[in-house]
């Protein structure tokens, strides 16, 4: 049990890695997809903030009287991890508008059975 | 000047990118890119001479030491895959003015040699860097750029390929992202070299196997590894023709290079093999070579057919790397090498039809065989190098790879390696049956042959097919010297 709720923020981790992974899979709705892939690509950002971070741990700054520090590192990987993440989901949603405009439809079902009726 | 080739090859195409994208429309964005890559071959080149007889290169991003800073370290292996790309990207460059006129529209021109800059940079990236946190942001550069350039296809699917691609590669670099974070979490670095120090101490545990097995499924979505290669033919079909050729000799390459140096640097051979991976890559790369080729046999549309074929020969390729012997991995990474060259020739030589006749089904190319002879022989001397006929550099790759399989006394491997030649007989007998014995379905129909800029390039890589089917010193030295550098084990 001490198990279970001391690592409690990893299991939000999987949680959430999960639930987006399913959306992507499991949704027709090419937005909904897209949401899916931004919730999985989160999960992984907090899989990297959880692992910087330091119970009683301070901001990486140096001051007299601190002795431990979080460590700053995964935080700065992760704020360029968020930037590439932002640059897909714009490119994604990009896509998705063309898509639209060429299909009338953001149903996946509905572009198969288009492009199989040419 | 030599201390700072490595990097250079990465800035130069990235700062350029951008200046691409702002040039007037007419030829000048294309005159620029075309200067950019060959600099980048010419600087490419000189590395690989540089490292083949100055040893490795260690280049310190912004003076910081490794392991703090970031390392781009050269040796035989990256040194090879640079030239790769970038040699490629210099031929296709020069093929890509009348094609892209062609076939894209006419504004979009300037930002379609920006996004295959960005590309170049990106691919380029991952083969220089050291630092494996560095890998996946080129990563990420070089997939959304060819993302965008993969949707700038004529027809409209290019836009769902596009976006299939974009969920599976997001989905790959993702899995790549959770394993580096489980490894960094372990050892508290994202140096390649110094996590091949630190891993040994940490084995052991779960979490170094679970980041262990992430990055393998990451690796193996962006390097379309069998069952993962959904979105490959889709993209492959849709793409303009220069992308289709671009991405084909170049981007499953690279993701091929960064597994190579994950299983065989990052972790160590004894460590990657004890896993249960080389069971894992010898049936994926059977049943990729034989599935895949079956697929290939039964499409339509030339570019389909070829890009299946793209799938099977991966799977050569991972079959190398699954025998797990120094033999296997040279013969992995020659495969490498010359499947650039003749899926290059292939997909041009069909770049240089669809410029023609706009389309590339197998019931359009009726009887083209007589009207366009050049395109016609690349075919054909491109399809016999697939193939694997003694005299072209399909050759080579298949000899290393069934002597590698003798070696280990895989039968059945070896076996599959001669089925899957047969099958791509079958095949590309398919494409040449349709060009040259079929009557032309409407026979008042005349086709040119292709233009000179077209074909030019074409028959520097077919020529290039021939020249390493003959002279193996370059390929074989080179893939000799890396596998001396992965360490591989003879188990």
């Amino acid at each position: 049990m001490d198990y279970f709720f001391g690592h409690y923020n990893y299991w939000v981790v999987i949680f959430l890695m999960m639930v987006g992974l399913y959306t992507v899979i499991s949704r027709g709705n090419l937005i909904k997809k897209i949401i899916g892939l931004n919730i999985f690509q989160v999960s992984v950002f907090l899989l990297y903030i959880n692992m910087g971070t330091l119970e009683g741990g301070a901001a990486p700054i140096i001051a007299e009287g601190v002795a431990l520090y979080s460590n700053p590192l995964p935080h700065v990987l992760i704020l360029t991890a968020i930037v590439v993440g932002v640059a897909t989901t714009a490119l994604a949603l990009a896509l998705v508008v063309r898509i639209k405009e060429a299909y009338g439809t953001i149903e996946e079902d509905e572009i198969h059975r288009q492009d199989h009726s040419l | 000047m030599e201390n700072h080739l490595s990097l250079l090859l990465v800035v130069i195409p990235l700062i350029a990118a951008p200046i691409v994208a702002i040039l007037p429309r007419g030829r000048l964005p294309w005159a620029a890119a075309l200067i950019v890559t060959l600099l980048c071959a010419v600087l490419a080149s000189m590395q690989l001479w540089t490292v083949l007889y100055g040893g490795v290169i260690s280049y310190e991003l912004g003076g910081w030491a490794p392991p703090w800073g970031i390392e781009y370290r050269i040796d035989a292996v990256n040194a090879l895959v640079a030239l790769v790309v970038a040699g490629i990207a210099a031929i296709t460059l020069p093929y890509a003015l009348l094609s892209v006129e062609k076939e894209i529209p006419e504004h979009q021109i300037p930002l379609f040699y920006s996004a295959m800059l960005l590309c170049l940079a990106g691919l380029l990236g991952i083969t220089q860097t050291g630092d494996i946190f560095n890998v996946f942001v080129f990563l990420e550069i070089s997939s959304l750029s060819s993302y965008a350039l993969i949707s700038l296809g004529k027809n409209r699917q290019a836009l769902t390929s596009a976006y299939q691609y974009l969920v599976m590669g997001t989905i790959g670099a993702t899995f790549f992202l959770i394993g580096v974070g489980l490894i960094y979490s372990q050892t508290g670095t994202l140096n390649m070299q110094d996590l091949a120090n630190l891993l040994p101490e940490v084995f052991h545990t779960k979490t170094v196997s679970t980041g262990f097995a992430f990055i393998i499924i990451g690796i193996a979505l962006k390097l379309a590894l069998f069952p993962l290669h959904l979105w490959l033919p889709n993209a492959y079909t849709y793409a303009p023709s220069v992308v289709t050729i671009f991405l084909a000799a170049t981007a499953t390459k690279v993701a091929l290079y960064v597994m190579l140096r994950v299983l065989f640097i990052v972790f160590p051979h004894s460590f990657s093999f004890a896993t249960p991976t080389e069971e894992l890559f010898i049936v994926a790369g059977m049943s990729g070579i034989i599935i895949a080729s079956i697929y290939a046999i039964y499409q339509e549309d030339v570019k389909r057919l070829l890009a299946y074929s793209s799938v099977a020969q991966i799977g050569y390729m991972v079959l190398g790397i699954g025998f797990s012997s120094a033999l296997g991995v040279t013969a992995t990474l020659i495969h490498l090498f010359n499947h650039a060259l003749m899926k290059g020739a292939l997909f041009m030589a069909v770049g240089a039809i669809i410029y023609r006749i706009g389309r590339c089904r197998i019931g359009d190319i009726h009887g083209l065989g007589k009207q366009m002879p050049w395109t016609f022989g690349a075919i054909i001397i491109g399809g016999l190098s697939l193939i694997g006929v003694p005299g072209t550099a399909g050759f080579i790759s298949k000899w290393y790879l069934v002597s590698a399989a003798l070696d280990k006394e895989a039968w059945i491997a070896a076996g599959v390696i001669l089925v899957g030649s047969l099958i791509a007989m079958v095949y590309i007998g398919k494409i040449i049956e349709a060009l040259y014995f079929k009557p032309a379905s409407d026979s008042g129909r005349l086709v040119k042959e292709a233009p000179l800029l077209l074909l030019l390039p074409t028959w520097v890589l077919v020529l290039a097919n021939i020249y390493f089917g003959l002279n193996t010193e370059l390929t074989v030295g080179v893939a000799e010297k890396a596998v001396a550098i992965l360490r591989v084990m003879d188990t």
